[in-house]
């Protein structure tokens, strides 16, 4: 009896000290959101501009890898070996990718014509088009909620399963966690949270990585292993052919160039401070994410000559078994800590995206322009509220209509951005009745597709949907006429 | 087409940067496709090892982690170019 409670102090220490701090961070965060003063909308949704490289590496990093990268990718790459880890590695550029691509571009515009949001550039570049701000504005609370709720299951079903408590404790003290710090210190809460819990992952992924393979005592003898157990583990195509060419081609579509398109991601590359800190961030940003997604990936196939998974639980637990096997109790604390991290750092980063959508881009925009600042701050701070508490009830009993939107939130935004967002940043003659056009086809196609026809010529549907909206894109700019000068010349004028 | 006013000055130098990112982009796609299946497509029995793992996985996996780390590095070193984000004529100050 008391070894057992002294294993769960030991537990239960590292998981309470790493949540306070983050409650502290939040708390930081406040007193920075109270002296903003006029400046509340720049600091509460952008952190006043003022990322530095390591914070905007950890936050884009954090952000993308979501639960899906620390629990459900680890526990594919146990099924299916080697091949899976393969396809892991197309996400290796999404650094570089986000903040080569859109990085100066993208800051430079939003300074000129002073966004906030992804929306506002967006807003400008198409020339106040009431219906480009509406379908942005819907097609990101829309996926995102879900996204979000989604994820909030997880993490509550995770904390379930390190602590045993039920799971509406888990929900709600890990929902409530996330909303406090959220709510209170905005963006930039968010981005230093994120920092905290990007370096918690790295330095987790790399322990449980180097531990995992001594366990199975060295790389070799872990190959035979796999090897004896189904040659396929060790082949670039999975268990019976799971991993064709085509399909995880298209991978470098939906997880790395698609990106470009994620609200969430686009974000952070019009906050950072300077030029400098943009630069230091891709590159810490590309190493980090390699490690992570190497090392997430590749101990989730070491695990299978390790580990079997229990009686009543998925693959998806695979990384917290693990670490329960590998490790003592205080260290399993702390990296238990750290998928929870992954979960927190993509929820808040949504969560504040949600709330600066409805505040930002629709609220101040049609309804009412004219706000005291006090008056917006409350109200900016009650929407990112009452979004939460929505997101924590939704979550106590997910209605079957979530989980189905949840599998195309990632690609349904993408359909929705990319081309708005590229060729809206590097292409003049691009104009609004394109972009229409290009989120209509896009969306409607990826849908469709995904519903109809689940691989195209092998392929995943997103490739073939933004074929199609960039068709659409071309075809109806071209059909109308070009963008004014003015837009013109605020966006590439000098 | 060329315009009627004078382009942004720094609008060159980012083309220039977004470039170099996409080439890198393509590189690694291309290291990768190359060594997954060039060496990964025989029969498992066949595989070649490196350092314990099979040779498929270690270049297009392990190294490429590496490899693509330092070429970025150098290409950003090399390309990337500090400048003002701020608009150039603007007095917008730092409130900081």
């Amino acid at each position: 009896m008391s070894g057992e409670l002294s294993y769960l102090i030991q537990l239960w220490v590292p998981l309470i000290s790493y949540l306070c701090i983050v409650i502290l961070i939040g708390y930081y965060s406040t007193r920075k959101v109270r002296k903003a003063g006029d400046r509340f909308i720049d600091e509460y949704y952008l952190g006043n501009r003022g990322l530095g490289g390591y914070v905007l590496a950890m936050t884009l990093v954090a952000t993308y890898v979501s639960a899906s990268s620390f629990l459900g990718g680890p526990g594919t790459a146990y099924s299916q070996g080697l091949g899976w880890v393969l396809l892991a590695m197309t996400q290796i550029p999404a650094a570089y990718i986000t903040l080569g691509i859109l990085g100066k571009r993208f800051a430079i515009v939003s300074r000129k014509v002073r966004a906030v949001t992804v929306i506002d550039v967006i807003k400008e570049r198409y020339g106040n088009n009431t219906i480009v701000v509406l379908m942005t504005s819907v097609a990101t609370v829309s996926f995102l909620i879900v996204a979000v709720i989604a994820q909030f299951v997880g993490g509550a079903r995770l904390f379930q399963t390190i602590t045993g408590l039920p799971y509406i404790v888990g929900l709600v003290l890990f929902g409530g966690i996330v909303l406090i710090y959220v709510t209170w210190g905005g963006f930039r809460a968010v981005v230093l949270t994120d920092t905290l819990q990007g370096t918690v992952m790295l330095i987790g992924t790399i322990i449980i990585l180097i531990a995992a393979f001594m366990a199975g005592g060295g790389v070799s003898s872990v190959m035979q292993e796999l090897y004896n157990t189904d040659p396929d583990l060790i082949t670039p195509f999975g268990v019976d052919n799971f991993i064709t060419v085509p399909w995880i081609s298209s991978f470098w579509i939906l997880v790395c160039i698609g990106i470009l398109g994620l609200p969430q991601n686009a974000i952070r590359a019009m906050a950072y401070k300077n030029s400098k800190s943009m630069h230091r961030a891709i590159v810490i940003g590309t190493v980090v994410s390699g490690v992570l997604m190497l090392g997430l990936h590749l101990s989730g196939s070491v695990a299978r000559v390790l580990i079997s998974v229990p009686e009543g639980l998925t693959t998806d637990s695979i990384m917290p078994l693990l670490a329960m096997d590998l490790f003592p109790a205080w260290l399993v604390g702390i990296f238990l800590a750290a998928p929870l991290a992954t979960i927190m750092s993509t929820v808040d980063s949504q969560l504040i995206l949600m709330s600066s959508t409805i505040m930002r881009d629709l609220y101040i925009s049609y309804v009412n322009p004219d706000l005291s600042s006090d008056k917006l701050k409350v109200l900016s701070m009650l929407t990112t509220a009452i979004l939460g508490l929505i997101i924590i009830v939704a979550a106590l009993n997910p209605p079957s209509l979530i989980i189905w939107i949840n599998l195309y939130a990632f690609g349904g935004l993408e359909a929705t951005f990319f081309w708005v967002l590229v060729l809206g940043l590097y292409w003049r003659r691009a104009n609004a009745q394109g972009a229409i056009a290009s989120m209509g086809v896009g969306i409607i196609s990826f849908l469709l597709i995904s519903e109809l026809w689940p691989r195209p010529f092998g392929a995943h549907p997103i490739v073939l949907a933004l074929i199609l909206a960039l068709i659409a894109f071309v075809i109806a700019t071209y059909a109308t006429s070009p963008p004014s000068d003015e837009t013109i010349e605020k966006f590439w004028g000098a | 087409m060329k315009s009627r006013f004078g382009e942004d000055s720094r609008y060159k130098q980012t083309r220039k940067e977004t470039i170099s990112m996409i080439v890198l982009l393509i590189a690694n796609i291309v290291w990768w496709f190359t060594f997954a299946y060039g060496f990964g497509s025989v029969d498992p029995e066949q595989y070649v090892y490196i350092l314990g793992f099979p040779a498929w996985f270690f270049l297009s996996c392990i190294v490429s982690v590496f490899l693509f780390s330092i070429l970025t590095w150098i290409i950003v070193s090399l390309v990337f170019k500090d400048m003002p984000l701020e608009e150039t004529d603007g007095e917008e100050g730092e409130a900081s």
